[in-house]
């Protein structure tokens, strides 16, 4: 891939405690591309996308959104970058309990400053084509896993930001209902220009990306000879 | 399974004699099918011919049993490039991944190597499989599914066997 990397980890290390759960990591995404992280539970997954995503901060290394420093931004300086250039999607919906489906999709135009009724019928326009028709003002306690899934993911997705990180997105998810899920991620992501950084440890699921890496012991694609040299 | 690589893996640890080499191909890869002693010679024979292996000594006697056999640069080099070429995705390669692993963890070679580039050879195909499923019809999904539901087992396997590289290599090595 000739384009600089719109997402960049350099030799992060992040320990929780006395538990290293990156050590020297290193991981790279071109724009518009869809990237698995594979590994093992416990290898550090999660703690480099929130990593990347300018959630957690490294105790060293460096992380870049198209060539500017994350980890040395302040709080407001990332969460901003957040609101606006990224989206998220974990395993379970995280949806407002209090809000509707549509409330739901609409929050992250309404918290970037967008008007209500300009809002709503952005986040409306989702609901057909995921297959949600109907379910517009049910909140997230009326609607199934796969449902609230959905929404969750047109919620991400509606801002059209240019980094999606998403965590097991389908982790929740039956079989059909995960690919329907992974169909739309993908669909959208790529008519967007939506950079993905997809963590999952399902094979099924990272057949959807461009390419994997796979996350071992705090490192990407790391290859540990101990126990298996002469 | 190749049984000619097989023996001519269990080769490259060391000399052996042919029925040194049944003993063992029982042992780890025979799964309750023992190896003719038969097949065992006529393998050697041909791996003989085709220049992998030479016979070291003859000792006093008659009968097979006299030879022991060395591979030779050409039948390591052999053995190398079949453990690090990925096998063909394709379902029920479950028994070819498994010698390699064993005769990898064996030879002291890199297994978790081997596995990663078989995790990508697997990944490759299942993407591709993934596409035709997204952009082709609902049969294209079906038979699509099939295969990827075949991978993905092998891919599980690959796995497990990854995080049990080390309790394994202390097992087959002697
Ligand atoms: N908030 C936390 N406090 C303490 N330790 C943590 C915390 N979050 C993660 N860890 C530890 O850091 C390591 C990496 O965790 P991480 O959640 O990144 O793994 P993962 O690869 O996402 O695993 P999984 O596939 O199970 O989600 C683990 O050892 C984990 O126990
Ligand atoms: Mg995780």
């Amino acid at each position: 891939m000739s384009t600089h990397p719109i997402v960049e980890a350099r030799d992060v290390v992040l320990s929780f405690g006395e538990t290293p759960a990156l050590r020297g990591a290193d991981i790279s995404a071109a724009p518009g591309e869809i990237l698995a992280v594979m590994g093992p539970s416990g290898s550090g997954k999660s703690t480099l996308l929130h990593c990347l995503a300018g959630i957690l901060l490294p105790a060293s290394g460096e992380i870049r959104f198209d060539g500017r420093r994350v980890d040395t931004m302040n709080e407001t300086q990332r969460s901003t970058l957040r609101r606006d250039r990224f989206g998220f999607v974990f395993q379970f919906g995280q949806l407002v309990p209090e809000l509707t489906a549509e409330e739901n999709v609409a929050l992250p135009l309404l918290l970037g400053g967008a008007r209500r009724p300009a809002a709503l019928t952005k986040a409306r326009s989702w609901f057909e084509r995921l297959g949600l028709g109907g379910l517009e003002h049910r909140r997230s306690g009326e609607l199934s896993g796969g449902q609230a899934q959905r929404v969750a993911l047109a919620r991400s997705l509606v801002t059209a930001p240019e980094v999606l990180f998403a965590d097991e997105p389908t982790g929740s998810l039956d079989s059909l209902t995960g690919e329907q899920v992974m169909d739309l991620l993908v669909t959208t992501a790529r008519e967007q220009g939506t950079t993905v950084i997809l963590v999952t440890h399902e094979p099924r699921v990272a057949a959807y990306a461009d390419r994997e890496v796979i996350v071992r012991d705090g490192r990407v694609n790391a290859y540990v000879p101990e126990g298996v040299g002469p | 399974m190749s049984v000619p690589l097989t023996l001519l893996g269990l080769l490259d640890r060391e000399p052996s004699h042919g029925y040194e080499l049944k003993r063992d191909y029982d042992v780890y890869f025979g799964r309750g099918k023992p190896l003719p002693f038969g097949q065992v010679y006529a393998t050697l024979g041909r791996l003989a011919r085709d220049g992998k292996v030479v016979v070291s000594e003859v000792g006093p006697g008659v009968g097979p049993d006299r030879k022991r056999y060395v591979i030779t640069d050409q039948g390591a080099t052999e053995v190398e490039t079949w453990l690090a070429e990925p096998v063909e995705p394709e379902p029920h390669l479950q028994t070819v991944l498994f010698a390699k692993v064993v005769l990898a963890l064996m030879l002291g070679r890199p297994a978790e190597q081997y596995l990663d580039s078989q995790r990508r050879a697997h990944l490759r195909r299942m993407r591709e499989l993934t596409e035709l499923k997204r952009t082709g019809s609902l049969v294209d999904a079906l038979l699509a599914d099939h295969g990827l539901f075949h991978l993905e087992a092998d891919l599980r396997w690959i796995e497990l066997t990854g995080a049990r590289l080390d309790t394994l290599a202390k097992e087959v090595r002697r």
